[in-house]
């Protein structure tokens, strides 16, 4: 009966908006993406690896795709592998390498913020034998550069860094990343060159450095050369693009073990036949990514601001999580006092926002996000964490609208909370 | 011709917004959630005879709960309380409450010895991961009722 009248008033209420502010889960296609991919869907829907003309049409539009991938990252077109999506990349990058250097060391270097994708594959090889430090970051989520240097020995094949969080926004310096663990790379061959005992065997070209580019696609520069990376993954389905693709960049230098054997698909390193309108909609979104980049994330970056400013003064007891500049211009990550973050997704989605929360409740183990915990957050704090992550489609209507409905909510659930503020 | 075959593709989707889809939890969880019954907004003028409070805020629950005990008949009377947490753990206090007063009442005997499996049964069910929630609000019921008892200068049960 409640049910029904809930339904009722909000059809009732006009004010009522549908605010989508969870790009950083995911993004819906772009249109123009869309329109690109159609035709691989019905008509050239041909096997890749097939002799005649249907296959080798799905074959030109997949190399056209990797070299138009290829030129946006400066990279050549073999150094890119077309994956099932951003876990699989990260995946593969952590794991491959891991198993095609494991004669030359057994360590490993990740942030603590890294996505559970990384973490994951950093814990599993853990259990096959491989030592793994997990760095840690300051109360920003920045990973502190000093650590990553005593962190690096003559055994590191390995160090994965993520360019920006996907829950806090936080970008990483990593080109200053880079250039400690080149430094690096040229200590130990030096030390190789003189002879010095107990040096690296290898000749100077570990450890390799990985980054999970899947939140800075379309917002920062993914040139690999400029990063100084080895290895980058990438997905659609944070770029307006199709979900279940994505891409690791591998330097050509480099080899890596692949995941999934069979047929000698994207160069042996990922079989199974190829899906040419995944990734023909996977480039073109990259491409219309990096084309309305700056514009973009100059709009966005306004509207967050607008928006953080604003929430701060109204809310109080409310506070922003991660670094106040160097994050995502589309990241806002807030912690309220005495409510949990669940009770307050779902209280904003009554009202048509899509949000997400570090909260515990949201996920299967019961404890609250790794990332909040890491920046020091308390765990309160962190299970009344709400993400807002901004769009193409938003605008400052929305966030206005927001800015109305998220204070009484947060009122509303204070009122009934234990915890009296 | 293309606008059309566009709008039968869009109602193929399921359209959340029309309910079509299914909630998180039971629809009675949705309700308790939405419009909890029995809560405290403020303690400071309401006379009760015991207090309970379980939980921790680290750990993203905690309940504070009241009760007024009816003397002649030992039963609570009335039962109010505060909860921080998700919408399970708002629903499950809020349903416990009803259960303590409907029909006049609950013995305070038959209080102590209400399971969790009660309360989710009541709830039309909770996810395993959220069983805690409602064990949560039993011990603050405990605690409100041996609170009491306490005052009362009677053992506990």
């Amino acid at each position: 009966m409640t049910g029904v009248k809930y339904r009722l008033k909000l059809v009732i209420d006009k004010t009522m908006r549908q605010v989508y502010l969870d790009y950083a889960a995911t993004t819906y296609i772009d249109p123009r993406v869309l329109q690109k991919m159609r035709s691989y869907l019905t008509t050239a829907f041909g096997n890749a690896s097939s002799l005649y003309s249907l296959g080798r049409q799905a074959k030109t539009a997949i190399e056209k795709a990797r070299q138009d991938v290829a030129k946006i990252l400066g990279a050549s077109s073999r150094e890119i592998i077309f994956t099932g999506s951003g876990t699989e990349s990260a995946n593969l990058a952590i794991s491959g390498i891991a198993k095609a250097y494991k004669d030359k060391g057994n360590h490993i270097i990740v942030s603590k913020i890294e996505h559970k994708a990384v973490l994951e594959s950093a814990k599993k090889l853990e259990k096959d034998g491989f030592r793994v430090t997990y760095l840690n970051v300051d109360s920003q989520g920045i990973i502190k550069l000093n650590e990553l240097k005593k962190a690096l020995d003559r055994k590191t094949i390995l160090v994965s860094i993520m360019y920006a969080n996907n829950e806090i926004g936080t970008i990483q310096p990593i080109s200053k990343i880079a250039e400690i663990i080149s430094n690096f790379r040229e200590q130990s061959a030096k030390r190789k060159e003189q002879g010095v005992r107990n040096s690296r065997s290898a000749i100077g070209d570990l450890p390799v450095l990985h980054t999970d580019a899947c939140q800075a696609a379309g917002v920062l520069t993914l040139k690999v050369n400029k990063l100084g990376v080895d290895l980058l993954t990438l997905n659609g389905s944070k770029i307006y693009g199709p979900k279940a693709v994505g891409c690791l960049y591998v330097n050509k230098n480099y080899k890596i073990e692949p995941l999934i054997v069979g047929g000698s698909q994207e160069m042996g390193l990922r079989a199974g036949t190829e899906n040419q309108a995944l990734i023909v909609g996977f480039s073109e979104a990259l491409k219309l990514a990096d084309r309305l980049r700056d514009k973009e994330s100059q709009r966005l970056r306004n509207l967050r601001n607008y928006f953080i400013k604003k929430i701060l003064k109204l809310v109080p007891h409310c506070q922003l999580n991660g670094q106040p500049q160097k994050r995502l211009p589309n990241n806002i990550n807030l912690s309220f006092n005495g409510i949990e973050g669940e009770s307050l997704v779902l209280k904003l989605d009554q009202y048509g926002i899509s949000s997400s929360t570090g909260s515990a409740c949201t996920s299967t183990d019961l404890t609250p996000s790794h990332v909040l915990l890491a920046l020091g957050v308390s765990e309160d704090l962190a299970h009344g964490s709400l993400r807002l992550t901004l769009g193409r489609k938003t605008t400052k209507r929305d966030l206005d609208y927001v800015l109305k409905i998220l204070p009484k909510v947060v009122e509303n659930l204070r009122k009934i909370s234990a915890i009296q503020l | 011709m293309k606008k059309k075959k566009n709008k039968k593709i869009k109602g193929d989707v399921i359209d959340v917004r029309k309910g079509e889809e299914s909630w998180l939890y039971s629809k009675i969880v949705k309700d308790h959630f939405f419009n909890p019954r029995n809560v405290l907004l403020d303690e400071r003028n309401y006379q009760y005879d015991g207090k309970g409070i379980a939980g921790n805020p680290l750990c993203g629950d905690m309940m504070a709960l009241w009760i007024k005990v009816d003397p002649k008949t030992q039963k609570t009377k009335d039962c109010k309380w505060r909860t921080y947490g998700c919408a399970s753990a708002i629903a499950a206090t809020s349903m416990l409450s009803v259960m303590v007063t409907e029909k006049g009442g609950m013995p305070l005997k038959k209080a102590l010895n209400l399971k969790a499996q009660q309360i989710i049964e009541r709830l039309g069910g909770l996810p395993e991961l959220k069983f805690h929630c409602s064990v949560l609000g039993l011990s603050a019921l405990k605690e409100a009722i041996n609170d009491y008892l306490k005052k009362q200068g009677k053992a506990k049960f």
